[in-house]
């Protein structure tokens, strides 16, 4: 079979004269590419395995090597791309699914990088923010839809608002499950989730018994296996969040291999250690939106109506009429997952191919529900893909209540996106379940990287709706009429509800 | 101490509220008459002492889902979809029929139907440490009983089924991946998932469904002693990683 092989990605370049062969990358890569050779008495490489993670080239002392792009040619073709053929060698050679991770890595245009937001000259002044309060705390849940008083000695709130969750920044953590994470990276996510005011999401792994102390800042997922999902779990969460669909692989299922269900990972998921961990594509209680209903009032029912249910669907072509059929099922929160959206695990063909971007999607439901009448019923959540401050501010001009960050913060952990998390080989400590590994991650360094990620990030919104003369998050939200497309075609930015740069209000 | 509960014209959300009250306040024995298709009966509900509940008509659905409590719920009569969904602990007796989906997710606690039960049965059912889902029927289960089966037990006995009735439908067991099936009858092979496999009872086996048995018969007070091991065939997952060798890394 070996001539078949494809030759590696990446090569790694070791500096003879700086290296003083201390081993130290040999331990560092989680991917078993270095190693000493005793014989030669210098390190070797086996650059086939590497994944371009950079883990050896960050922490050689010697600052000895280099992760390069392997620059072997292939006879150029537009019609066979060299990822297509590299897949189908590999496809010869095992017969499988192709797996991947991470988010779609193909090249579609971001429509966020098409849209520009606008800013105040002369005639409507700008706000500063370094003296001016700005507001970015963010509520979400159902909100009534009139508000009574009782005028009595003062005025009283007679309405019975719905439970809400309070958002200090309108940034939430995406579900990502213990499993696909390691534990130190839940715990850095729960401390920081705790410090800024936001939450975390657990996905659907379970809750480790060592985060419970953070359930005020956690939202826990229900999804089709119902791995970890007990009394004491609905009940410590902040909220609870139905999973029905992931940006990354709409429609499927997850499959959490079993060498990756160690023993924290077995008891937070309620399964036997190394067994795989499958969740069915649908949940098989839910084949309608009157199922699913039952599954939102089964939730409310058990916790008393004391906590909003979010209802998770991934971004897809009918999403408008999906999304109202989720608020009339008695969602709180809907949280869309576009189609970058990423993922621990997922069959390359269904990452790449499947879904619509989060742009469209926001802008879509976000229109529905107001000519539905159903806007207040709930909040939206808006997640893959919001690589930054401008895209969290374009999707909540766009419509959304708040977004949710994953990969954004993980590679505030380290992460390279070398889309190997399903390998458990994270060099990082991320995606893995190997002790020596995860152990990398100190959970209170990550905590204060994923800080100061969400304090430069609400930062820097500020300065955005300072600019737009706003000074509350609130102005923003869905307020179309401050983004202008550039290069989009006529009938995407009639979808989009956005006129072209240089069209006045 | 006997408490009665009429939830005629009761919203399930107000009969919810007045069982917890019963349960807190130390009830042990409640009984609900008129009971006309309210949802959620005991949906979420703990509770520290043991203790048992009759339902008198039919409970709605979703009874007793993501329960996780020492109760004894004893339905007399039928009962509609969802029983038991997700449920961590408990006990269900159903004198009657079970409705579709019945038993998804469970993780521990038994449900014992008396009579027949319908589609999607147990999918999903697990098994964790000391927990572990059982689910008896008497009489007969539709398709897809104990598909992705992850852990548990759980036994169809086929007794005083019409004419033509099969004892279970057709994709039973499809990607099962724990736990094990009994059922009382040679079945065609063709209608079990190819993550299954079928075999003969081990004497461990029938002294394991025996004790489980005596206690479904007193149950539903039925005289279950002429049953035999030979009757019964036992269906267990082929691998704990059906799907292994599905993709390339």
């Amino acid at each position: 079979m070996k001539r078949y092989e494809m030759p590696p990605s990446f090569r790694l370049k070791i500096d003879r004269d700086l290296c003083v062969a201390c081993k130290r990358c040999t331990d560092e890569c989680g991917f078993g590419v270095l190693s000493y050779d005793h014989e030669a008495g210098r390190i070797k490489a086996e650059h086939a395995r590497c994944v371009a993670c950079h883990r050896c080239m960050v922490y050689c002392p010697q600052s000895a090597i280099t992760v390069e792009a392997d620059t072997h040619a292939y006879q150029q073709s537009a019609a066979w791309p060299v990822h297509l053929r590299e897949q189908v060698y590999r496809q010869a050679a095992t017969g499988g699914i192709l797996l991947t991770a991470m988010g779609n890595a193909m090249q579609y245009e971001s429509i966020f990088d098409r849209l520009v937001l606008d800013a105040c000259q002369v005639t409507n002044p700008s706000i500063d923010p370094l003296r001016e309060p700005m507001e970015l705390r963010t509520y979400l849940g159902s909100r009534p839809d009139s508000l009574e008083f009782e005028q009595e000695g003062g005025y009283r709130l007679k309405t019975e608002v719905p439970p809400q969750i309070r958002l200090e920044t309108p940034v939430l953590f995406s579900a990502m499950s213990l499993g696909a994470l390691s534990l130190p990276v839940h715990k850095s996510l729960a401390t920081a989730a705790r410090t800024a005011g936001t939450f975390l999401n657990t996905g659907e792994g379970g809750l480790h018994e060592d985060l419970y102390p953070y359930a005020e800042n956690i939202i826990v997922q229900v999804a089709s296996g119902r791995f970890g999902v007990f009394d004491k779990y609905l009940r410590a969460a902040a909220a609870i969040e139905i999973k029905i669909g992931q940006g990354a692989k709409p429609g499927i299922g997850g499959h959490l291999p079993g060498e990756k269900v160690g023993d924290e990972v077995a008891a937070t998921r309620m399964i036997p250690a190394g067994t795989d961990a499958l969740s069915p594509a649908p949940h098989h209680d839910i084949y309608s939106i009157e199922d699913l209903r039952q599954l939102v009032f089964a939730l409310k029912e058990s916790v008393e109506y004391s906590k909003p249910i979010s209802v998770k669907i991934a971004a897809v072509h009918n999403i408008a009429a999906i999304a109202c059929g989720v608020a009339r099922a008695g969602a709180d929160i809907i949280q869309i997952d576009g189609f970058r959206g990423s993922t621990g695990a997922a069959p390359t063909i269904i990452r790449d191919h499947v879904g619509i971007p989060i742009e469209i999607a926001i802008a879509v439901v976000d229109q529905r529900l107001r000519e539905e009448g159903l806007r207040n019923r709930v909040s939206l959540v808006a997640g893959g893909s919001i690589r930054s401050s401008a895209d969290l501010a374009k999707a909540i001009a766009l419509g959304a209540d708040a977004c949710a960050i994953g990969t954004a913060a993980l590679i505030a952990l380290g992460c390279r996106v070398c889309m190997k998390c399903y390998t458990g080989n994270c060099s990082w400590g991320i995606t893995s379940q190997r002790p020596e590994l995860y152990g990398r991650i100190d959970p209170h360094e990550g905590a204060e990287r994923l800080v100061n990620l969400l304090r430069g990030w609400s930062l820097e919104l500020k300065e955005i709706l300072g600019a737009c003369g706003v000074n509350s998050i609130e102005s923003l939200r869905g307020s179309r009429m401050r983004l202008r497309g550039i290069g989009l075609d006529a009938q995407t930015l009639e979808i989009l509800g956005v006129s072209a740069a240089g069209a006045s209000c | 101490m006997k408490t009665i509960i009429d939830a005629t014209s009761l919203h399930y959300r107000h009969l919810n509220e007045n069982l917890r009250k019963a349960l807190a306040a130390g009830a042990t024995d409640i009984t609900v008459k008129g009971v006309r298709g309210q949802r959620y009966i005991c949906a979420g509900f703990t509770a520290e002492r043991p203790a048992s509940l009759t339902i008198e008509g039919i409970p709605g659905n979703d009874l007793a889902a993501f329960m996780n409590a020492p109760l004894t719920i004893r339905v007399k009569g039928n009962t509609q979809d969802g029983v038991a969904n997700t449920m961590n602990e408990g006990k269900i007796v159903i004198e009657g029929d079970a409705g579709d989906v019945s038993g998804y997710s469970m993780r521990g606690g038994k449900l014992f139907i008396g009579g027949n039960a319908g589609y999607r049965v147990g999918i999903h059912a697990k098994a964790y440490r000391d927990r572990a889902a059982t689910v008896v029927v008497a009489g007969s289960a539709q398709d897809f009983f104990g598909e992705y089966m992850a852990g548990g037990i759980m036994a169809i006995l086929g007794l005083d089924r019409l004419a033509g009735q099969p004892i279970v439908g057709s994709f039973c067991a499809t990607g099962m991946h724990g736990g094990t099936i009994f059922i009382r009858e040679h079945i065609d092979p063709r209608i079990v998932g190819k993550e299954a496999a079928i075999s003969e009872l081990s004497e461990g086996d029938w002294r394991e469904l025996g004790v489980l048995l005596d206690e479904f018969a007193t149950d539903l007070a039925r005289d279950l002693s002429h049953l035999n091991k030979s009757e019964f065939i036992k269906i267990e997952p082929v691998s704990g990683r059906p799907y292994g060798r599905l993709y390339a890394y």
